[in-house]
Formats: C-alpha cells, sequence, structure tokens
C-alpha cells in the first residue's frame, strides 16, 4: 500500500512537474550554470578552444577601456532614462486619476506605445529624427534641429533616451494609477479637513502612500536599461562611431561578430549582476517599507 | 474663474502630450502612401493621392504573410504550452507543500532576475551543438522555458486562495489529480491566465533577439525578424518601408482597440504582483 502511494506521488509530479522542470532546467538552469562556468575558460567553438583560465577574462573586461567606457554610457542612459520616464509618468498619472473627460481615452493612447516592439519602435523614430524634425528644422529655420540627433556622436544617446521615454511612461503610467487608486480617501478627505491644500496633501499623503508603486517602477525602468537591446539596434545600430553602443549591444558584437565568446559571457555575467543589485534592492526596499507601514 | 482656468490648462497639457505620443503613428500612416520624394522634402502634408502601392511592395518584399503566419504559430503554441505547464506546475507546489516544492519554487523566483543576455551565449553554444538551432519548435521549446519562472509565479499567488475542499470532492468521487484540476481547478485561474496569456503574448509576439538567434533561414522569420530584414535590404527607398512598418503595428493596434482593457488590466497586475 504504502509503495503503491509512493508511485502515485512519483507519477503525479512527473505529470504536474515534469514539462515545466524540464523546460526550465534545458532553456534557463543548465546554460545559465554553463554560462558562469564558460567565463573561467577560453571557450572559443570556432577555434575548439575551452581550457581553464582562471579570471583571465574578468581581467580581459576590466582592462578593456571600450567596454568600460560602453558600460558607463549604459549607466548614464539608464540613469537619465529611468529619471525622465518615472516623472513623465508620475505626472501623467497624477492628470489623469482626477476628475477629468475621456479617461480610458487618454490613458490608452499614452499606453500605446508599449505595445510595440523595440525593433519596429527604433524604425519609426529613426525616421522621425532624420527626416521629420530635420524638415521642420529647416522650416523654422531653428539650427539646433536641422541636423539629425543620429549624427551627432556626443548626442545621440539623447536619442536613445527620448524614446525610452516615450515607450515606457504609459506603462508606468498605469502602476502609479493604480498606486494613486489604492490610496484610502479617507485619509485624503482627514487631510483636507485639517487644511491641508493640493500641494501639502501630494507631498505628506500621496508620495508616501506610493512608495511600492515608485519601487516597482524603478526597477522596470533599471532592469530594462541594463537590457535595452532591440532598439538599440534599430534606431542608431551602436553609431555614429560607436557612441551609443549600451552593454547588452557590446556583448552580442564581442561574442558572436568578433569570436570572443568567453570575454562576452564574463561580461553578460557583470551584466547579470548589475541587474541582481537593482533587484536585490528593490525587495529590500519594499520590505523596509511593509515594515514602517 | 481660476479653477475653470486651471482646468483649460490642464486638458491643454494633457493633450498637447497626447499628441506628442501618438504623432510618430499618424506619421508613419500619413508617409506611408507617399513617394519617398514626397516624403523627404514634406513629411507633414497629406499624400496627393491615395496609393497602396507602398503597400504592395512591402507585403511582397518582406514576405508579410509567411512572417505573419510564422509569429502567430509560434506565440499561439508557446502560450497555450507555457500556460498549462506552468499552471500545473503551480498547482503541485501549492498543494504539496515539501522541502523539494519550496526548493524549486525559489529557484524559479530566483532565476526571474536573471537577463536574456547572460544565457544567450551559452544557450546558443548548447543547441547548436546538437544542431537543434534552426527550428520553430526550439524556440517554442526556449518560450517555454523562459516562460516558466514568471507564470508560475503569479499562477502560485492565486491557487493559494483557491479552496482544497472542492479539488477533494472530485477526488472522492473517484476522479484522478487531472481531472481535479483540469475541472475544478483550471477554470478558477481564468482571470490570472488572461494577465499571464496577454503578458507572454506581448513578449513573444515582439520579441527579436532570441529568434534572431534561433530562426536563421529567411522562410522561418516572424515579423519583427523579417522587419528587420527588410530595412537592411532597402534602406534607400523609404516610402515601403513605412508601410511596412504600418504593416507589421496593425495587427497589434486592432487587438488593442477592442481588449484594452484586458490588455492595460493584464500588463498592470503582470507588474504590481
Amino acid at each position: 500500500m504504502k509503495v503503491k502511494k509512493k508511485v502515485l506521488n512519483t507519477g503525479v509530479f512527473i505529470t504536474f512537474m515534469g514539462p515545466s522542470l524540464f523546460a526550465f532546467t534545458c532553456v534557463l538552469l543548465i546554460p545559465f550554470l554553463y554560462g558562469v562556468f564558460l567565463t573561467f575558460t577560453n571557450y572559443n567553438p570556432i577555434k575548439g578552444t575551452q581550457s581553464f583560465v582562471g579570471f583571465t577574462n574578468f581581467v580581459a573586461v576590466f582592462t578593456d577601456a571600450e567596454f568600460l567606457g560602453q558600460f558607463v554610457k549604459t549607466l548614464g542612459y539608464v540613469f537619465y532614462s529611468t529619471i525622465f520616464c518615472n516623472l513623465l509618468a508620475f505626472i501623467l498619472a497624477f492628470l489623469l486619476t482626477g476628475n477629468i473627460k475621456a479617461q480610458n481615452f487618454l490613458r490608452g493612447g499614452f499606453f500605446t506605445p508599449n505595445l510595440i516592439g523595440g525593433i519596429i519602435l527604433g524604425y519609426i523614430w529613426k525616421f522621425i529624427f532624420a527626416n521629420v524634425v530635420t524638415q521642420l528644422g529647416n522650416t523654422l529655420e531653428f539650427k539646433p534641429l536641422m541636423t539629425s540627433l543620429l549624427t551627432h556622436p556626443d548626442r545621440a544617446i539623447l536619442a536613445m533616451i527620448i524614446v525610452t521615454v516615450w515607450q515606457y511612461s504609459g506603462y508606468l503610467m498605469m502602476i502609479y494609477i493604480a498606486g494613486f487608486v489604492g490610496i484610502p480617501k479617507d485619509i485624503l478627505e482627514a487631510a483636507q479637513i485639517d487644511g491641508a491644500d493640493g500641494m501639502k496633501k501630494l507631498l505628506h499623503i500621496t508620495i508616501p502612500s506610493m512608495v511600492p508603486s515608485f519601487v516597482i517602477c524603478l526597477f522596470i525602468t533599471i532592469s530594462r536599461g541594463f537590457m535595452a537591446y532591440d532598439l538599440n539596434l534599430a534606431l542608431t545600430n551602436g553609431g555614429p562611431y560607436g557612441s551609443t553602443r549600451l552593454a547588452s549591444m557590446h556583448i552580442y558584437q564581442k561574442a558572436f561578430q568578433a569570436n570572443q565568446y568567453a570575454t562576452g559571457q564574463a561580461e553578460a555575467i557583470i551584466l547579470f549582476i548589475a541587474v541582481a543589485i537593482a533587484a536585490v534592492s528593490q525587495v529590500l526596499l519594499t520590505k523596509r517599507y511593509e515594515v514602517e507601514a | 474663474m481660476g479653477n475653470k482656468v486651471k482646468g483649460w490648462i490642464k486638458y491643454f497639457f494633457i493633450y498637447i502630450l497626447l499628441i506628442l505620443f501618438i504623432v510618430p503613428f499618424l506619421l508613419m500612416i500619413i508617409n506611408s502612401f507617399k513617394t519617398t520624394q514626397e516624403f523627404v522634402s514634406s513629411p507633414f502634408s497629406l499624400p496627393a493621392k491615395i496609393d497602396f502601392g507602398n503597400y504592395v511592395a512591402a507585403y511582397t518584399k518582406m514576405n508579410f504573410l509567411n512572417g505573419f503566419a510564422n509569429s502567430l504559430i509560434i506565440t499561439f503554441i508557446s502560450v497555450v504550452l507555457i500556460i498549462l505547464t506552468s499552471s500545473m506546475a503551480s498547482h503541485f507546489l501549492v498543494r504539496n507543500k515539501t522541502k523539494t516544492s519550496k526548493v524549486i519554487f525559489a529557484t524559479l523566483v530566483a532565476s526571474m532576475i536573471v537577463p536574456f543576455q547572460a544565457v544567450m551565449i551559452p544557450l546558443v553554444s548548447i543547441y547548436g551543438n546538437m544542431k537543434f538551432l534552426n527550428n520553430k519548435w526550439s524556440l517554442i521549446f526556449m518560450y517555454l522555458g523562459f516562460g516558466q519562472a514568471f507564470a508560475v509565479f503569479i499562477f502560485h499567488g492565486f491557487i493559494k486562495n483557491v479552496p482544497l475542499e472542492m479539488e477533494e470532492a472530485v477526488l472522492i468521487d473517484g476522479g484522478n489529480k487531472l481531472q481535479s484540476f483540469f475541472k475544478i481547478v483550471f477554470p478558477l485561474l481564468t482571470p490570472v491566465t488572461v494577465t499571464v496569456l496577454i503578458l507572454d503574448i506581448l513578449w513573444i509576439w515582439n520579441d527579436y533577439l532570441l529568434p534572431s538567434l534561433v530562426l536563421l533561414s529567411p522562410l522561418q522569420r516572424t515579423l519583427p525578424l523579417s522587419t528587420y530584414s527588410f530595412f537592411q535590404s532597402y534602406s534607400v527607398d523609404y516610402a515601403p518601408l513605412m508601410a511596412g512598418i504600418v504593416l507589421t503595428i496593425l495587427p497589434v493596434l486592432i487587438a488593442y482597440v477592442f481588449c484594452q482593457k484586458q490588455i492595460i488590466k493584464g500588463v498592470v497586475q503582470g507588474a504590481i504582483k
């Protein structure tokens, strides 16, 4: 009897857990562990080498001025797009939660860019920057707009930030709206009775009670910023002169174009650590807030 | 009086912002009917005449129907399989509170922070060695693997609140665990199933990097891949490219018009869970 129950349980385990666990293990778990292992080897499928080399790859990464420069550029891109995305999203959410006509239409409109993939968005904006904005500059005889942002090595990253803000603000706006709606009405009313004006209510009640929304939104923008690839590829393709090549694109090119697989993988692990730090801080922040509340 | 003026300023500000948000799409649509020359000289004017020539060119050159069909098949099969396998796994993990279950669940949740770039190189190397690349079934299997963690996480949170008694009733009546799952539990999951469905459709439909590594032959390309190669090979003649963009985003926009409420709800639920 007992033996039969055990067989039955194994059967249930295989039926319910088997497919999920198998796919997860083969696609994510094994490649990830193998990937960590690869960073300590000189793996190169084209030369056919794979022997243990210790920390050589990491040393190579940290002495690679190009990668370091692009990593710093990625940090800058993540920083500015995070700030502007969240600022705009918060303002939009604030404006679209009060008494306003056609609320759903407006929310839906701002959300639209988020439905479309980075490749397509990148191409749309390539036209906008290269043809539409320059035409506008010529018509208005306004010099800064006459040449495309995408042709300036020192300013092309701005184009990436603009499109990122355009792409994600509507999405973050929805999360902030959910946060606004979740604030208990009676607290706001009590503040009103106590004589708090709009600004005071915003600073002392609304913003403090929306800390969870801020944490979620910051995490989303930071992690997506580090992983940005599609938009980068379609909009600037890393150019002009490699000035907008962000970390993901660098890793891709290192591995699949320069065939330095192990070094590329070491860079990928560094990217993973950056994202992991953002994620762990999110969890810690949320926990800390929950304790205080 | 002061309030009224304030109200007007607010509407004015919001609609200016909305126009800035929507204008890129409108410009694509307007200009997709023009010749390249017309577009370059006056991108803001309405087209001189409505000509679908650019659409015909884009449709044939990017092999649109083929890309659309590939995207549809890959997205549909992957999403159905993700939902089935992850909901069953979550059910098992919730109902069997063993140490193994806890370890499995913790591993899945932890894996959500691994960026795709961190597994991309070993993935290509492993599956390339086994000659599993250049095959849409391999891609579907990979989506199945990458989709597990998030879907299990969402289902797990919901199944915890499904009362055990209803399932036990089926078991007492002589049914097995599969029957009790599909008859009782799965239908109750519908609200979260919709959330997972929408998020996974958006993810897989728009994904570029993974299919670009797995699908190598032109006939297997999904829509983002065929758009990319279309832009690589016809970069001088803008007009058909814009028609290509409109063609690619049209299915998504149509779906959005009909299911706006569910899509927004799904995306927000997925983020705040």
